[in-house]
């Protein structure tokens, strides 16, 4: 069996995001960019399911420019077999990426996709689902556990109720939640191991993939402040401050 | 413009999310609500009470019995066809299936709508909150959109008054997804999404026994329990109590939180609430620069005296 696993170049989960001065869009010089959380968690099960013989392969590809690559090498460092990279300098947007997927995923002829549940930079959490629709396969999102048997995957999905179970057989998407595993650090020695490993670039238009109407971006707004920030020194004065607010 | 959104509902009854919903959609034009399940009569008759739905499309078979996406998203695709609109509620459910029927029917969606800027023009949240972006669809394509349902009042409920249209739709399901349990956490506590009064506990609480504190707490007030992502990661509580990001969005009256430091990815879960009380030891914890009233201090030694207190106001 072969994994696909899908990695978004994101800014860093750690890196508070500013808006730039004529809010014309996100500050991203100088800012570090890593792998969407939610993919490393993707990679680290595909590398989970090929450890324990359940699948031979495990190929990552991204959509993006150039840089995406160091992306792609650190999933690689962790210990995914080969990378791909679509290589565009435009912004693509869920249903774009559903279809460049679809593409990759016909061409490499891969059985299971596992894929992050959103990205948390544009916070969409629709990739999966999209390219679920337009493969015709079956959907398996926010996943906490991940079992695989006779050509069928039983996933538990962290929902609103709480765990929800179901069976979809193979081929399948599958994307995660934070719950599903914890990935690993990588060590030196990999990283340098990673750099041999293959990296294969494909400009998007030589892939022959239709790109299909888009949102158009019309603006950018910092959140309406809290004012916060009051201390109070004891209960006496919270249950005091919550009278006048009348909360209480 | 003509707007079809989907109701959420389980065992006869709609979610709170739907209500909510619904007064995105009225803002869009002519709503009608579509119900998906393999009994729709009483949800059926619970939707054609909410204020301003026009009809109730109601389609009933066994194949809906559980809300799959991958049975739901053709038959929405469908039932599209004759609306402008679609929207679902930005919930798991909604989540789930809004992305398969619009990537269906060829169309871009909006998550988690927040605000209508325009005839096609969609205010919403990136990157966990921090940043408001506007997008607009292109014209001639379908709006399909979930609802970030904390940022929307419910529409009233009155008489039943919407006609209701039982529908047959001609449309082949898959048998490759199959439903297998659904494990809901068990509580008489009112609902986290929509309960006025949330008390919630982090990572300082400490362990799943010492959660009792909070349960207890919340009882006197008549609240629902949320927790941080380091409460669930660390087992104190189940994953459905997560308040964040990745977790439930909220907007209660009053917020109290205990031992939860305020990670960024905590805060936009909260931003919307109308009070926000932090109790927290770290001086310097951020969750104290948005909390209209914050206390340093041990959740243990706070949270008794704050009982006691509480009884006295009572009496």
């Amino acid at each position: 069996m072969k994994i696909l696993v899908p990695i978004k170049r994101v800014i860093d989960y750690n890196v508070r995001v500013q808006l730039k001065r004529d809010n014309s869009g996100v500050q991203t010089d100088g800012v570090k960019m890593s792998i969407n959380p939610f993919d490393e968690i993707a990679v680290e099960e595909a590398l989970r399911i090929k450890e324990r013989g359940d699948a031979e392969e495990v190929i990552v590809v991204s959509i993006g420019a150039k840089v995406c690559e160091q992306q792609i090498r650190n999933a690689l460092a962790m210990g995914a077999d080969r990378g791909i990279l679509v290589e565009t300098d435009d912004a693509v947007q869920p249903l774009g990426a559903a279809r460049i997927l679809q593409k990759i995923r016909e061409e490499e002829g891969t059985d299971l996709v596992i894929m992050g549940k959103q990205a948390i930079d544009d916070d969409c959490n629709q990739t999966g689902q999209m390219l679920a629709a337009i493969s015709n396969l079956p959907q398996a999102t926010f996943g906490s556990k991940v079992e695989l048997a006779n050509g069928k995957a039983t996933v538990t999905r962290e929902v609103d109720e709480g765990l929800e179970v179901i069976e979809v057989d193979l081929p399948a998407i599958i994307t995660t939640d934070l719950r599903l595993n914890e990935p690993r650090f990588v060590k030196m020695p990999d990283i340098m191991k990673a750099k041999k490993k293959p990296l294969d670039v494909k400009p998007l238009a030589d892939l022959g993939v239709e790109m299909p109407p888009a949102l158009e971006n019309t603006g950018y707004a910092p959140p309406p402040k809290r004012e916060g920030g009051k201390k109070v020194e004891s209960v006496e004065e919270l249950v005091e401050a919550m009278k006048n607010k009348g909360v209480l | 413009m003509k707007v079809l959104l989907i109701a959420e509902h389980a065992n006869g009854k709609l979610n709170p999310s739907t209500a909510k919903s619904l007064t995105c959609a009225a803002r869009l034009g002519d709503v009608d609500i579509a119900i998906f399940s393999d009994s729709v009569d009483a949800v059926a008759e619970k939707a054609a009470a909410l204020d301003g739905v026009k009809n109730v499309i109601a389609v009933e078979r066994a194949e809906n019995a559980n809300p799959l996406a991958a049975v739901l998203a053709p038959q929405i695709a469908k039932l599209a066809e004759d609306y402008d609109a679609v929207l679902m509620p930005s919930t798991t459910f909604g989540k789930d299936v809004m992305p398969r029927a619009a990537a269906l029917m060829g169309v871009p969606q909006v998550s988690d709508i927040m605000d209508v800027a325009g005839e096609r023009e969609f205010q919403r949240p990136i990157y966990a909150g921090n940043v408001l972006t506007t997008v607009k669809v292109p014209d001639g394509q379908k709006i399909c959109g979930t609802v970030r349902v904390a940022s929307w009042q419910p529409a009233p409920a009155g008489e039943a008054v919407a006609s209701i249209d039982k529908r047959e739709l001609d449309v082949e399901l898959p048998s490759h997804t199959r439903f297998v349990k659904l494990e809901a956490s068990k509580s008489d506590r009112p609902d986290l999404q929509s309960a006025p009064v949330v008390i919630s506990g982090g990572r300082g609480v400490g362990s799943k026994e010492n959660f009792d504190i909070i349960y207890r707490f919340a009882d006197k007030l008549g609240a629902a329990v949320g927790a941080s992502r380091a409460a669930v990661d660390a087992g104190f509580v189940p994953n459905d109590m997560q308040v964040g990001q990745t977790g439930k969005i909220i907007a209660p009256d009053l917020y109290m939180c205990f031992g939860i430091s305020g990670a960024i990815q905590h805060v936009t879960g909260i931003k919307d609430a109308g009070t926000i009380v932090a109790v927290n030891k770290d001086p310097d914890a951020p969750i104290f620069e948005i909390a209209d009233i914050g206390l340093v201090g041990d959740l243990f030694e706070i949270l008794p005296k704050l009982e006691e207190a509480i009884d006295a106001e009572k009496s």
